[in-house]
């Protein structure tokens, strides 16, 4: 293995700020598990002081890649990255995340790079949840047959929808902007490029369309360049950093080429992953400096409309809301405060305060397929914080959502878990609506 | 049956580590020496610390208790190897008492945590180490930890009522109890505070709380001198004004922060002053403004008084950034906390801006002004062997001049192995004969924390 950057690990003064911050050292409470002990064996591998071997893969695999850490470091260490790299130079070495993730790393290679095989998975899946094939399965045990892994992804699946939005959105310009009487739009006619992921757009098409529907409200011309890939996220949590970085380059070639003012993105994961390319591409002779042209580009959905003015919707969503941070939304793309601030103005909503909102809810990309005791246990402290009274559970990533849906329907209460674009769309539908029935 | 499968026994397999990973995972605290112990165990009550000590006494095997591992003298790195004591699983906090202002807890409770939870019944607990947020009650017993508040309110030793305390050799004492008067035999408890785990565990804690001040209200100067920011500090405390906080910063300091933060602060002052008073509120707007006419009357060039909450965070926002600020000028920082009299402040600056210069060192200096209390960074570069060295010269100097200025060696972080040779400058060989007896007398066979406190080779 290849020693890693020097720099990476010596700017940690081992001060501890972060350990308490770490969602698996407040579980186990042990240094291994902590940000700071990840950094500090790391440093001893590197050293020669330490060997690879069993005890520092399951720490360095036990990781989230949550980045709270981060979040919390007085020192400015990329804990998140170093435990990235340590990954993708374990990967090359042949030591792989777990036995259980053969499935997921053969998924990672063949499905998720392509979104025609995704596509046509998600309609072979739709139809295995509508045909009867599922309840059959179901009943029949055939699911015993198949890894944990696999048998959790069947059951915490949501219904596939008929239609990706890429099948919608792409190719077309999106020019169907609509009047909502409120004078000058917030976008003035500026492009967003809708980055539309692999799992949000298989599994939920719906988010994507309501974002470019509420790009549309706010004056953007909204357009979903077809030669986006899957953003790679995934695979760097696995070590995969080739595939990533291909990925990447797919990216990047193609919103460049579109010329979009804006890479729009509504799941923290990808976009964090997307924020970061210059760094994964850094070594890139090519690459690096449309790596940085791209990543200045990149930005959440809540935080454009706000910094570009949200204009409220008229319609309202009277339910009892409590917003759960996506960790990479918040620990690397910053927007902590913002889909807050925007839900807050939705006419009915009571937004209920969430305690320890930023600590991760255990989905962490497939962390927890691969780590399914500690994701449980994370989930079930999330599900047990929920502030009584609440009847939604708003997030902005599609992991947080499959896990909170699963939380839910697992540990209770019998809580709806939405995104916050859907929350708003809903709103403004609801208005439009109203008006209808007036006229 | 070894050792480790003896601990097993005591605690739960699945509480005794010793794979490489955990032993070198417990080599550390936030002091750049490691040293790794053999296994890491971690009990979760009394009677398996009592049980773990017994069998180290009969054993004769070190026992380094420790907390969080956040300390800055390498108090709770194993230098002997041994057992490292992990503490951190016994956090309850079994009690607070609003009657009689007190609480109680297990040494692994997190400051911070244990400050909230005060806090939520309305009370206040003023030790407030910068560590807070991750270190451990036990941790900072053992160290005596202070603080940005200590001027005021003091420091952990002055919250501490009563201990219970597991010996060397297995055997479990209360020290003080649940009264502020206690005059009743030997001071044990004070004894075991800032003991460094050289003469016992301790596994219970009583801590007194007070009730909180009504209002906090903060000012932010800049002198050109040092010399007048140093006076101006002894003006505002003849005066009969007692601040909260006094907080320090030196124009390398001010600089690192600017560099790193771009908040506008002036490069051509000698000083940075923070003082916060707490209090009724009506007193307080008479005592900010009297502090500010002090400081302009004493040479401040600017002084700006906080009127909100969001403004007083913003006050501290330079004092705050010290550390990732100067974490990014090199990668090994040695923070010492050499404390001299109030009076000799300016003094002691410039002695260690003369050490700085002579051995060609980057050393920012901030720190409590109103309690003498001054941390000389030395920033440097672990890689470097030659700078190393000079470091290791300039420490001793500093030692040396705080001593020479009537300070000590360490007003916060404790003795640790770090400081431990210059010990016998301060309290000279009679001093140390006294304490050396103490320990003998209380762990003849020295298995608690050795190598700490005293000298190497006696």
């Amino acid at each position: 293995m290849d020693p890693l950057p020097e720099e990476l690990y010596l700017r940690c003064v081992h001060c501890g700020m972060c350990v308490r911050n770490c969602p698996t050292f407040q579980e186990t409470g042990l240094e291994m598990d902590s940000p700071r002990g990840r950094v500090q064996l790391l440093r001893g591998l590197n050293r020669g002081e330490l060997a690879a071997g069993p005890g520092l893969f399951r720490t360095i695999w036990s990781c989230l890649d949550c980045r709270a850490c981060e979040a919390v470091c007085p020192s400015g260490v990329r804990i998140g990255f170093l435990v990235e790299e340590a990954r993708g130079q374990f990967f090359e070495g042949g030591y792989r995340r777990s036995k259980g993730a053969f499935l997921l790393n053969l998924a990672m290679r063949f499905l998720f790079p392509y979104p025609g095989r995704l596509e046509l998975a998600g309609r072979l899946l739709r139809f295995y949840q509508r045909s009867g094939l599922r309840t059959a399965a179901r009943r029949l045990g055939i699911l015993r047959l198949f890894p944990p892994a696999v048998r959790e992804i069947e059951r915490i699946l949501p219904e596939v929808p008929a239609k990706t939005a890429r099948a919608i959105l792409t190719g077309a310009n999106q020019n169907g902007r609509e009047e909502n009487g409120t004078g000058v739009k917030a976008g003035n006619g500026r492009t967003a490029g809708l980055f539309l992921g692999c799992v949000m757009d298989v599994l939920f098409a719906e988010i994507n369309l309501a974002t470019a529907r509420l790009l549309e409200r706010h004056g953007f011309q909204v357009t979903a360049p077809a030669g986006q890939r899957c953003c790679g996220a995934l695979h760097l949590h696995n070590g995969s950093r080739e595939q990533a970085k291909k990925l990447a380059r797919r990216n990047i070639d193609a919103f460049l080429a579109a010329g979009v003012d804006y890479v729009v993105t509504n799941a923290g994961g990808c976009g964090a992953a997307l924020r970061e390319y210059p760094e994964l591409l850094a070594g890139d002779p090519v690459y690096a400096d449309r790596a940085r042209e791209f990543s200045r580009k990149v930005i959440d959905i809540a935080q454009l409309l706000e910094q570009t003015g949200f204009l409220p919707p008229r319609g309202s969503f009277p339910r009892q809301v409590a917003y759960q941070a996506s960790c990479h939304l918040k620990n690397v793309m910053g927007v902590a405060d913002a889909p807050k601030r925007l839900l807050r103005q939705v006419p009915g909503l009571t937004l209920l305060e969430m305690p320890d909102e930023a600590r991760c809810c255990g989905s962490a990309g497939i962390y927890n397929l691969t780590h399914p005791e500690m994701a449980e246990a994370l989930l079930r402290r999330k599900m047990a914080d929920l502030p009584p009274g609440t009847e939604v559970i708003a997030t902005g990533n599609p992991g947080c959502l499959l896990q909170l849906m699963h939380g839910a329907e697992k540990y209770g209460p019998p809580v709806q878990v939405k995104h916050v674009v859907e929350i708003l769309e809903e709103a403004y539908a609801a208005g439009e609506r109203k008006k209808v029935t007036l006229t | 049956m070894t050792i480790i499968q003896k601990l097993a026994a005591l605690v739960g397999q699945q509480n005794v580590f010793s794979t490489p990973e955990a032993r070198y995972a417990y080599s550390y605290d936030a002091t750049f020496r490691r040293c790794q112990p053999d296994v890491v165990v971690r009990p979760a009550n009394t009677e398996e610390v009592s049980g773990i000590l017994r069998l180290a006494w009969e054993t004769q095997t070190p026992v380094v208790p420790r907390g969080a591992g956040t300390g800055l003298s390498g108090g709770s790195v194993p230098v002997r190897g041994g057992i490292a004591l992990d503490l951190t699983r016994m956090n309850r906090i079994l009690e607070i008492n609003t009657a009689d202002l007190l609480a109680v807890v297990e040494p692994g409770v997190v400051t911070d945590d244990f400050a909230r939870a005060v806090a939520e019944k309305g009370f206040f607990f003023p030790p407030d180490p910068s560590s807070s947020k991750s270190s451990t009650i036990g941790g900072n017993l053992a160290e005596n930890a202070g603080g940005s508040r200590a001027f005021k309110y003091g420091v952990i030793r002055d919250y501490t009522l009563g201990l219970e305390v597991v010996l060397a050799d297995g055997r479990v004492i209360r020290t003080g109890g649940r009264t502020i008067k206690n005059v009743s035999g030997y001071d044990l408890t004070r004894l075991f505070v800032g003991s460094e785990g050289t003469l016992g565990v301790i596994t219970q804690a009583i801590l007194r709380f007070i009730p909180p001040p009504e209002a906090t209200r903060t000012l932010l100067t800049f002198f050109p001198r040092l010399d007048d920011a140093a006076r101006t500090v002894s003006a505002i405390i003849a005066r009969g004004i007692t601040p909260a906080a006094l907080e320090f910063m030196d124009d390398q300091s001010i600089r690192v922060v600017e560099e790193y933060l771009h908040l506008g602060l002036p490069l051509d002052v000698e000083a940075l002053l923070l003082i916060e008073v707490d209090g009724p509120a009506a007193v307080l707007a008479q005592q900010i403004a009297e502090i500010a006419a002090l400081c302009r009357e004493m040479g401040s060039r600017e002084v700006q008084v906080a009127s909100t909450a969001r403004e007083a965070e913003n006050l501290w926002k330079a004092r705050k950034a010290i550390s990732p600020a100067v974490a990014r000028i090199k990668p090994t920082k040695i923070s010492e906390d050499a404390t001299v009299p109030r009076s000799r402040i300016p003094e002691m600056v410039r002695r260690l801006k003369e050490i700085a210069a002579k051995y060609d060192l980057k050393i920012v200096i901030f720190g409590h002004a109103g309690d003498g209390n001054l941390h000389p960074n030395i920033m440097c570069d672990e890689r470097d062997a030659d700078e190393m060295r000079r470091v290791e010269q300039a420490v001793a100097e500093i030692f040396q001049a705080a001593l020479e200025l009537g300070g000590t060696l360490s007003g916060e972080h404790g003795i640790g192995f770090l400081k431990a040779p210059f010990m016998p400058r301060e309290h000279g060989e009679n001093g140390l004969w006294a304490m050396r007896s103490i320990k003998q007398a209380l762990d003849p066979r020295g298995i608690l924390n050795p190598g700490k406190i005293f000298p190497l080779a006696q």
